[in-house]
Parts: structure tokens; C-alpha cells; sequence
């Protein structure tokens, strides 16, 4: 299942539509790392709303993405971990470490205009 | 959908079925949201080793029911290398693999029963389970 990444400005928002798989969500690491080049995006927002499961595998990867992206340098966003899943996640001992998340995608907005528009000089 | 059934694992696409597979069986017991997702994240953990380590195995889910008490039971097997030190593969963070090392022991934690059986060579059997919980609904 293909994610669909939309260019708003300076941002790609990638909104997951269903469960993915391991290769799916291994593409969409990579998708978003090229195209931040290709669009120089300043930030990246990655909408998980519809995923009831995030693993091991699925944390893993989005941390190595949030990383990689950094290394590009734009911000990433994970918006719309649901309750359950923030539930699993603690239990397991999953930890999202160093990558930005926010309650849903307009919150993520202005996180990432925060970020890259206001006090970016000093942060960084 | 029946009471019991065993999806073959071969590949990580089976990942995905396995967990909407319990995750249904679970769902029609009665667990709560937030249980299911604990359960199903579970299976994704179980069902990964096999992927990951033995290529290829088995998960079953069946419902089960221990005197008054029902429950999910989920039994994934393989017949890969097994699992030389199992308390060592039970600690959070230790992985062979390339993973963050806490598939079995979150699994643990995220189901009432959790037992491991490998044998070096012949295999790995892990058998989980959840109970309901009646008297908190």
C-alpha cells in the first residue's frame, strides 16, 4: 500500500491510509528522504492516525527516518498516535527518542513553523 | 471466522494478516480497544522472530477457556535454528538480529501468560495468552 506524500510549501506531509507492511513502511523511509532533497522541505510530518499497531519494527524504522531526514536537514513530525497504541508502545519499551510528535496534523503545523520559521537560529 | 486457525508465516506480508487475524478472534471476546491493540501488537512481535530468524513457521490462534475464564491463545512455532540461551534472548535489548531486542520480552509483557520452548537446531514454540477480564467491564 503506497502512502501518498502531498508538498505544502516548504512541508511533505505523508498520511498514512492503511496498516502497512514492513517493505511499505521501508518505501516510505526512503520516499521521504529523497524527496526532502528534491523539494527542499524544511519538515515532514508523518500522520500514523490509522495505525493500530506500532512495534518494534514500525518504531524502529520511523526513528532511523526522523534521523535520516535530520541528516537532510529537515524536521520530522509524527502526528496521530492513538491512545492504544501509546499504550502498547510504553508497555513494549518502545521509545520515538529525539523525534518530534504532536497530537495531530494541524498541531504538527505549528510545531514544524515553530521549528523552521521561528527561533530555528537559536535551536540549531 | 472459526474458533481456531494457523496462518503460515513465510514472509513479512503474513506479519500483517497474522495481527488483523487476532486481532478479530481477540475483538469477537470481548477485549477492550486498548487490549486488542496490545494483543495484536504481540502477535507482530512473535510473528517478526519467525520472519526474522527461522524464515519461515506457523501461528495459531485459537479461543481457550480455563474454568470460568476465556481467553485468546497464540502459539507461533518454526522449525529454525532455535534460541541457544533463552534468558539471554528474554532480556530487553539483547538481539542477534538487527532489531532493538525487545520483540519477546515486550511480548511478555504485553500478554497475562507467556512460555518459550527451543531446542538449538530443531526449532521455537512460544505460546502466549490473554485472558478477559470480566469483573473491570
Amino acid at each position: 500500500m503506497l502512502v501518498p506524500i502531498l508538498k505544502q510549501g516548504d512541508y511533505l506531509i505523508a498520511s498514512i491510509q492503511s496498516e502497512l507492511s514492513d517493505a511499505d513502511l521501508l518505501k516510505l523511509r526512503d520516499d521521504l528522504v529523497s524527496r526532502v532533497g528534491e523539494f527542499h522541505s524544511r519538515g515532514v510530518i508523518v500522520d500514523v492516525t490509522v495505525l493500530d499497531v506500532m512495534d518494534s519494527f514500525a518504531t524502529r524504522t520511523l526513528r532511523a527516518m526522523a534521523h535520516m531526514i535530520m541528516l537532510r536537514g529537515a524536521e520530522t513530525v509524527i502526528v496521530g498516535i492513538q491512545p492504544e497504541v501509546a499504550f502498547s508502545m510504553v508497555q513494549l519499551g518502545l521509545k520515538l527518542e529525539g523525534v518530534e510528535t504532536a497530537l495531530d496534523l494541524e498541531e504538527g503545523l505549528t510545531l514544524l513553523d515553530h521549528r523552521t520559521k521561528g527561533d530555528n537560529k537559536r535551536a540549531r | 471466522m472459526p474458533d481456531e486457525l494457523c496462518i503460515p508465516v513465510s514472509s513479512e506480508i503474513d506479519i500483517v494478516t497474522a495481527r488483523q487475524k487476532g486481532r478479530e478472534l481477540a475483538a469477537r471476546l470481548g477485549f477492550s480497544n486498548t487490549e486488542l491493540t496490545l494483543i495484536a501488537t504481540a502477535i507482530s512481535e512473535v510473528t517478526r522472530n519467525i520472519v526474522e530468524y527461522a524464515r519461515r513457521g506457523e501461528l495459531c490462534l485459537s479461543i481457550v477457556q480455563q474454568g470460568n475464564k476465556r481467553g485468546i491463545s497464540v502459539i507461533a512455532s518454526d522449525r529454525g535454528p532455535g534460541i541457544p540461551n533463552i534468558k539471554l534472548a528474554m532480556q530487553d535489548g539483547y538481539s542477534t538480529g538487527h532489531s532493538l531486542g525487545l520483540g519477546l520480552p515486550g511480548a511478555k509483557r504485553l500478554m497475562d501468560e507467556f512460555e518459550i520452548v527451543s531446542e538449538v537446531g530443531k526449532g521455537t514454540k512460544v505460546t502466549m495468552k490473554k485472558w478477559v477480564q470480566n469483573n473491570v467491564r
